[in-house]
């Protein structure tokens, strides 16, 4: 029987924690996420209340316990939960949304990148066209970061999570640390 | 020699001294200082060689519109040409060349040029170097680029970073002057976000330059006062040594930062510049105003200078440009250098008013002036000895960014300039000088009314007084005397009689007589120069001035480097890269990388003794077709596709039908164009009765994903369909050989028995418990799975399978041996789905739909594409196997000639095949169907190769199909 050894984005069996100056990047590896999409015609209302999955409205992330989501496009929200519970969200939503909503797994889609600084916007102002001093807390949009398509959360100014193509993690990070040593 | 022309005052730091150097030798300067300004404290004014014919120039300006004072800054990596020494910031150790001159910038072996002016008159290189034809690109072209040329670059790699970013506001106030600080204090005070851009390390613009006072306090006081206020409120953002470029559309700007310009060396990880994208809600342009000169003989001498220009290296910098000075003037501004530098205790000597009747005529001084020619009212006319000249002919607002979205200026007689026109750049108003009000006080209110009235605010607030003087001009472009030349345009050495010899010759047009003359090119822009030129021209030609008018003003507002343009794009990270779930392991062993798109595949994986890249490839090939072999094919994409009218969305989109398809089974599909010429092909699953998973090319992930939400989203909106890429998501491996289900068997959780998963089957199953993917397929022509599994576990599942099936010697294959392998089965891939075939061209007629609609059907019957006698794909190979077939190479018959009229068709890709032990190649040959069996030439005219070759079936290997269904 085979016993899989997991690799992360960054190409390391432990997530990265890179520090430049004030800035820490964490390399998030211990999210589970899942595509969620209403069908035509559904109502995901009731399901999402039952199974605690909030469905913020555009532009939004909404955190919760064990499911946050951020809304992507109309009728489509990404969920997150801790992947060492829910590693089979995908499953678990399929489960629990049955036909009322398509359901893709995008756990590894993604490399994750929780920013943390006493204040972020003079790194992102270099890295992507978002007004983050002005984007409320809990913005969530979908943005271009050094010609990768990307989504970026903001929790609040010294908080946000990028979420950028895995197979271009180094490259997204290179441009975070090069970009993180000429702003701060 | 030790600043022997600094004076008092000045914002200057004289506690400290800066040393420098200019073509070698040592200088001292201040902080504060530019590197004209420091030049000519020393007394050096002879800063460079003209263009064309090599004369002697000192700066003209004070600023930014400089056309001669061009300078090489640095060495090594870090030199830059074409550097404008009136706005190069002076630093300690700053090593500045002078250019465009040979030896010696004093003696200039070009400066002949000078002597042989006559020849080198405007339209001269289009006159002389029109025969023979064949001369220009090898000989002429060479020649006049190493004769002109300005300045040189080392051919070092830049050392530094260059960044790029993104700002928002609700105002953009371009320029930092009395307008631009008031507009900015007012919008700042009113709470409202804020940029202030400019040009200048000194925030204050001409107030700097004068003497005028601001309220109570001197104007430089006041601006000084005003940037502390402003620096002070955290919703403006004051960016000094920031140039804003040019306007576009929806209140964008872009500005270049010189973050580190000022610095021998940029601080550790700060980018030397950064290109800006200014998002702005509003903004007001208080570019100011660029003064001009007035056309007399010998106009250029070192020594001779904008009025303006004297007056703010006196007041800003502490610097007399000369020890006895005249001045020649139109207009009441130029008297005001007059008495400014009088109060610096600098001798003027004349001041010559046109308005009065007196001009210069001439002046003399071969490496600097030493003299001018005055005549008067009278007609009299003497020489004075002076060794500085103050010239003024006016202001011109700096309307440039105004019309950048080709907004024509308009003329204004009352200050004898053009100023803003009416239909500029939506959102972007106009304030102070560039709008043409040229008082202190004017600029103040302007810049506090534009603010005003962009933002919606209420109420005005106070404005401090200032000095509010008409202005008083009595135009004057150039001075009718003597048949000497008298300069319009420096930089590019375009005179007086320039503009004569295109008006004689027909180049009328201010944009004919642009390019006919150069006047207005290179990296001015022609800001001096450009108006005094088309005023020229309308005297000529009897037309008024705004019935000539301006040429286009154009991007970017000054020079910009290719660094800030590239930002951090260069090098390795020049775009990003996409490495595959296997890369690490093939780095490894040493694989050797291609890139496709983003990706970096492996391509091949070198064993021991292997020492040339066919080695590998062939065992790759053999091993494989042997026993099993394994790929990663996570690039190809994979898109996700659900609800309850997938399948009728897949009927639509693809040309082969899918909602039959039955749960658990793929099948391959073709997608068309509109056009109906084959777009894409791939290999389409059904997991569930509303979920399909379909594979693309690599190449065209992106483009097919974006097709398939165009026709989600503006097609048939009504369907119920949802799209997801999960390319990323899954790591997915060919497994192919004999072996291959043997291999398999020992990993995946399932029974995966011909009965139990047979040819064409799909389906979720686990690999020790974990959830994974399951295809038979095969590319190869071979046994063949792709399995997938999450991609952090890619990695492992490769070392999984190579461990455990060590037994079957099992290897890792790259993209060549992948190629030869899809050649040899007779799949197409690049080189045949190449945006001009058709499903039918392929041999895939069959597959397209008879009976239903889909993107493409319709225009794939048309007659061209339907033609029985067209392209069809055919295999090849070369009579004598040792022979060499060439990609590109074409078809002939064995007597025609090598001509288009006898071109059959082309070789679309070509390998070298183990398994048949010659060269193959797959082709478009036209009626190609009938055409096996027969022999043809496959000619290649550009490389000159010619092989006598078979046409075959595209299937070289297991024709019938029986090894991938076994």
């Amino acid at each position: 029987m085979a016993d899989l050894q997991a690799m992360t984005a960054l190409g390391a069996h432990d997530p990265r924690t890179v520090m430049v100056g004030p800035l820490t990047v964490t390399e998030r590896f211990d999210l589970a996420v899942a595509s969620l999409a209403q069908r035509r015609g559904q109502d995901l209302t009731a399901a999402a209340t039952g199974a605690g999955v909030p469905l913020p409205g555009p532009g939004r992330y909404q955190a919760g316990v064990p499911y946050s989501a951020f809304w992507v496009t109309p009728d489509m929200w990404f969920v997150e939960a801790p992947f060492a519970t829910h590693e089979g969200i995908a499953a678990l939503l399929k489960s629990a949304f049955t036909d009322a909503a398509s359901v893709t797994e995008q756990t590894d889609a993604w490399v994750i990148l929780d920013l943390a600084a006493p204040n972020l916007a003079p790194l992102l102002e270099r890295l992507c066209n978002v007004d983050f001093r002005v984007v409320p807390d809990g913005h969530a949009t979908r943005t271009v970061v050094d010609h990768l398509g990307c989504y970026l959360v903001k929790h609040n100014l010294g908080a946000a999570r990028l979420y950028g193509p895995r197979s271009s993690a180094q490259s997204l990070l290179h441009a975070v640390e090069v970009a993180a040593a000429a702003a701060f | 020699m030790s600043q022997s022309h600094r004076t008092s005052g000045g914002q200057i730091d004289r506690s400290k001294t800066l040393r420098f150097t200019f073509d070698g030798l040592p200088y001292q300067g201040h902080p504060g200082d530019t590197l004209a300004s420091a030049l000519l404290a020393n007394g050096v004014r002879l800063m460079g060689r003209s263009f064309k014919y090599h004369r002697p120039r000192g700066p003209l300006s004070a600023g930014s519109e400089e056309p001669n004072a061009l300078v090489e800054l640095r060495s090594g990596g870090r030199q830059e040409p074409n550097t404008r020494a009136t706005v190069a910031e002076l630093f300690e150790g700053l090593e500045a060349n002078s250019q465009n001159r040979w030896p010696s910038l004093r003696f200039d072996a070009l400066a002949i040029n000078d002597r042989l002016n006559t020849f080198f008159a405007a339209g001269f290189y289009y006159k002389t170097f029109m025969w023979p034809k064949s001369f220009w690109e090898k000989v002429y072209e060479p020649i006049i680029r190493r004769a002109a040329g300005l300045g040189s670059v080392s051919r070092e790699e830049d050392p530094d970073t260059y960044d790029k970013g993104f700002l928002h506001c609700e105002l953009l106030v371009i320029g930092a002057g009395p307008a631009g600080l008031m507009a900015a204090l007012t919008a700042g005070r009113a709470g409202k976000s804020v940029i202030l851009a400019d040009e200048d390390f000194c925030l204050g613009g001409r107030l700097n330059a004068e003497t005028y006072a601001v309220g109570q306090a001197a104007g430089a006081a006041w601006a000084a006062a005003t940037v502390a206020e402003l620096s002070a409120m955290p919703n403006v953002r004051l960016m000094a040594r920031t140039t804003v470029l040019a306007a576009f559309d929806h209140g964008i700007y872009s500005a270049v930062e010189r973050v580190s310009d000022h610095l021998p060396v940029p601080q550790p990880g700060k980018p030397r510049q950064v290109l800006w994208r200014i998002y702005s809600g509003r903004a007001i342009l208080c570019g100011g105003a660029t003064e001009r000169p007035i056309a007399f003989e010998n106009n250029d001498r070192p020594g001779i200078m904008l009025a303006g220009a004297l007056r703010a290296y006196a007041n800003r910098w502490g610097v007399k440009a000369g020890e006895r000075v005249a001045i020649f003037t139109n207009n009441d501004d130029g008297l005001r250098t007059a008495g400014d530098l009088k109060s610096k205790g600098v001798e003027v000597v004349a001041v010559i008013d046109a308005r009065l009747g007196d001009e210069v005529i001439n002046t003399s001084g071969r490496l600097g002036l030493t003299a001018v020619t005055v005549r008067d009212s009278a007609g009299r006319t003497r020489e004075i000895a002076v060794d500085a000249l103050g010239v003024s002919g006016g202001w011109n607002p700096n309307v440039n960014i105004h019309s950048h979205h080709r907004s024509r200026p308009v003329w204004d007689a009352s200050i004898a300039a053009f100023v803003p026109g009416v239909d500029g750049p939506s959102g972007l108003a106009v304030a102070g000088a560039a709008l043409g009000a040229f008082t202190t006080h004017a600029a103040l209110r302007t810049g506090r009314d534009a603010a005003i009235s962009a933002l919606g605010l209420t109420g005005a607030a106070e404005l401090p007084e200032a000095e509010d003087a008409p202005v008083r001009i009595t135009p004057l472009w150039h001075v009718n005397h003597g048949k000497g030349r008298a300069w319009i345009d420096q930089q590019n050495d375009v005179t007086v009689k320039d503009i004569k010899l295109a008006q004689q010759e027909n180049f009328t047009s201010v944009e004919h007589m642009k390019r006919y003359t150069t006047l207005g090119m290179a990296t001015d822009q022609g800001k001096t120069g450009n108006v005094i030129g088309l005023a020229i021209m309308a005297e000529l030609t009897g037309r008024s001035i705004p019935q000539t008018g301006t040429t286009i003003y154009r991007p970017p507002y000054t020079p910009v480097a290719l660094g800030a343009l590239a930002g951090r794009s260069r090098g390795r990270e020049f775009k990003p890269f996409r490495l595959t779930p296997s890369h690490h392991w093939a780095a490894e062993q040493g694989a050797t990388f291609v890139e496709v798109g983003n990706w970096l595949r492996t391509q091949w994986v070198p064993m021991a003794g292997e020492t040339e890249w066919r080695q590998s490839v062939d065992r790759e090939v053999l091993a494989t077709r042997r026993s099993v072999g394994i790929c990663d094919v996570t690039t190809l994409g994979k898109i996700d596709i659900q609800g309850t009218d997938a399948g009728a969305f897949l009927d639509k989109v693809y040309a082969n039908t899918f909602s039959t398809l039955a749960v658990g089974k793929c099948r391959y599909g073709l997608m068309l164009r509109e056009d109906g010429i084959v777009f894409d092909d791939g290999t389409t699953a059904r997991m569930a009765e509303h979920e399909y998973v379909m594979t693309t090319t690599t190449a065209n992930a992106v483009t097919v994903f974006r097709h398939l939400e165009f026709c989600r989203q503006c097609l048939w909106p009504d369907m119920d369909v949802q799209l997801i890429s999960t390319t990323e998501a899954w790591a997915q491996f060919s497994v192919a050989g004999p072996n291959a289900r043997k291999l398999l068997q020992m990993v995946v959780d399932q029974d995966i028995s011909d009965a139990a998963f047979p040819y064409m089957g799909a389906g979720n199953i686990t690999v020790g418990g974990l959830r994974s993917r399951l295809f038979r397929i095969s590319f190869s022509g071979e046994l063949a799975y792709e399995i997938a599994v999450p991609t952090r576990y890619g990695d492992a599942l490769l070392r999984e399978m190579l461990a455990r099936g060590a037994e079957f010697d099992p290897i890792v294959y790259g993209t060549e041996a992948l190629g030869v392998m899809r050649i040899e089965k007779g799949h197409v891939a690049g080189g045949e789905l190449n945006g001009q075939s058709t499903a039918l061209n392929m041999g895939l007629g069959k597959m397209v739909s008879k009976k239903k609609d889909f993107i493409g059907m319709m225009l794939s019957q048309r007659e061209g594409l339907t033609n029985p006698n067209g392209y069809r794909l055919v295999g090849v190979k070369p009579v004598d196997p040792a022979g060499k077939l060439t990609a590109g190479s074409h078809f002939l018959e064995i007597d025609a000639a090598a001509v288009a009229a006898n071109d059959g068709g082309w070789l679309s890709s070509k390998v070298y095949s183990p398994h048949v032990g010659s060269d193959i190649a797959l082709g478009y040959l036209k009626g190609g169907d009938g055409k096996i069996g027969t022999r043809m030439r496959a000619v290649n005219l550009v490389g000159g190769t010619e092989t006598l070759v078979e046409i075959v079936s595209p299937h070289f290997v297991d024709p019938e199909g029986e090894r991938l269904r076994g």
